[in-house]
């Protein structure tokens, strides 16, 4: 039994739920629709013996409709077999939460919430992990610069733009040899 | 190795030599035991606080100095080690230990990412504790070594020994009487 044949079996139970199968260097990815996550992941869960949540992560698609997309990774856990499952989320829209499936969703969809802003259907804690609660913006968008945005929460805590280039202590590129390149102090203009 | 300052005092004493009394300022006599028995509170965030586990182990051993004596309560504690990265959640955690030390206290940013944020130039992370607190040393490195580490605390017991106390003390004093 391989990735390949679970994939078939999940074609005969869902039809045209399942929208793409990918493979890339024997990794698997099965494209499905949103209202049929759950259902899907518990036929993985439940018949083909993916007991392991790996990872749920999240890409930002900013431009397209729907924009995010939510990554499942599964897994065996006797003979290691794994299966991605993606899913197109549009922006507001909950996902429903996997952790009644399997513990180990509990935080890494916390780690979605906080990162992206996709909020989760019964999820027991959805709360955030990372940064700090009250923060008021999802930093691994893609409308979110690297540097960050000032905010400010008294007593718990604040955050600045992060200075990128032309700070006393940054490399300046295009120079002749490294001494010019990576100066111990500049001093800015 | 390090180049002695002008102002590096060294001070000994033998009381075969010197009989059992010995005449001093009071400001030499407090910057001495200040000095000789720091009593480090690490803030041991990441990376560094691994080299500073290091320096405070037998081959790099801060016991030479009296300062093996890791105090985790900050009401106990003397300096201040700021060892790692300082993310924007756990700042006003170090803020909030920084204001429980008692008087005197000192505070020594080590490594890049304490002193300036370091490497990481992002939304999460402090760009330095010295937005927050006062800073008397920067040791740089990433992360620096025990020696690095030591000749951080060294100058910061120069810094320690050219202090003058009771000398302010009593110019507040005068200045609120006169």
């Amino acid at each position: 039994m391989s990735a390949a044949s679970d994939v078939t079996l999940l074609r005969e139970s869902f039809g045209a739920k399942i929208l793409e199968l990918v493979e890339f260097r024997e990794e698997l990815t099965v494209h499905v629709e949103l209202d049929a996550l759950h259902q899907v992941l518990a036929k993985c869960r439940d018949s083909l013996g993916y007991a392991m949540v790996l990872d749920i992560s999240s890409v930002d698609h900013l431009g397209e409709d729907p924009r995010f997309e939510i990554v499942y990774v599964i897994a065996t856990v006797d003979d290691a077999k794994r299966l991605r499952i993606k899913a197109k989320v549009a922006e507001d829209v909950p996902v429903p939460s996997a952790t009644d499936l399997w513990g180990g969703a509990d935080w890494h969809e916390r780690e979605v919430w906080d990162m992206m802003g996709i909020p989760f259907a019964q999820h027991p804690n959805l709360k955030r992990i990372l940064m700090w609660e009250g923060y008021p913006f999802f930093p691994l968008r893609k409308d979110f610069p690297l540097a960050g945005r000032p905010s400010e929460m008294p007593d718990v805590a604040f955050s600045s733009v992060a200075p990128l280039e032309g700070g006393p202590f940054v490399t300046c590129s295009g120079g002749a040899n490294t001494v010019v390149r990576e100066p111990k102090a500049r001093v800015v203009e | 190795m390090a180049s002695p300052s002008a102002t590096t005092v060294n001070t000994a004493y033998d009381s075969k030599i010197e009989g059992n009394m010995i005449l001093t300022r009071v400001d030499a006599a407090i910057n001495w035991m200040r000095k000789n028995s720091l009593w480090p509170m690490p803030m041991g965030l990441a990376c560094c606080a691994i080299e500073l586990m290091a320096t405070a182990s037998s081959r790099f051993d801060i016991s030479r100095f009296g300062m093996e004596v890791m105090r985790f309560s900050p009401r106990q504690a003397d300096v201040l080690i700021v060892s790692g990265t300082v993310t924007y959640k756990m700042a006003m955690a170090v803020k909030r230990i920084w204001d429980q030390m008692p008087e005197p206290k000192w505070c020594i940013a080590m490594g890049a990412c304490a002193s300036s944020g370091g490497m990481y130039r992002s939304y999460a992370v402090l760009q330095g504790i010295d937005q927050l607190i006062p800073v008397d040393v920067y040791i740089s490195g990433c992360p620096p070594r025990p020696e690095a580490l030591i000749e951080g605390l060294m100058e910061l017991q120069r810094k320690i020994e050219s202090e003058a106390s009771t000398m302010e003390q009593k110019k507040a004093l005068f200045d609120r009487i006169f």
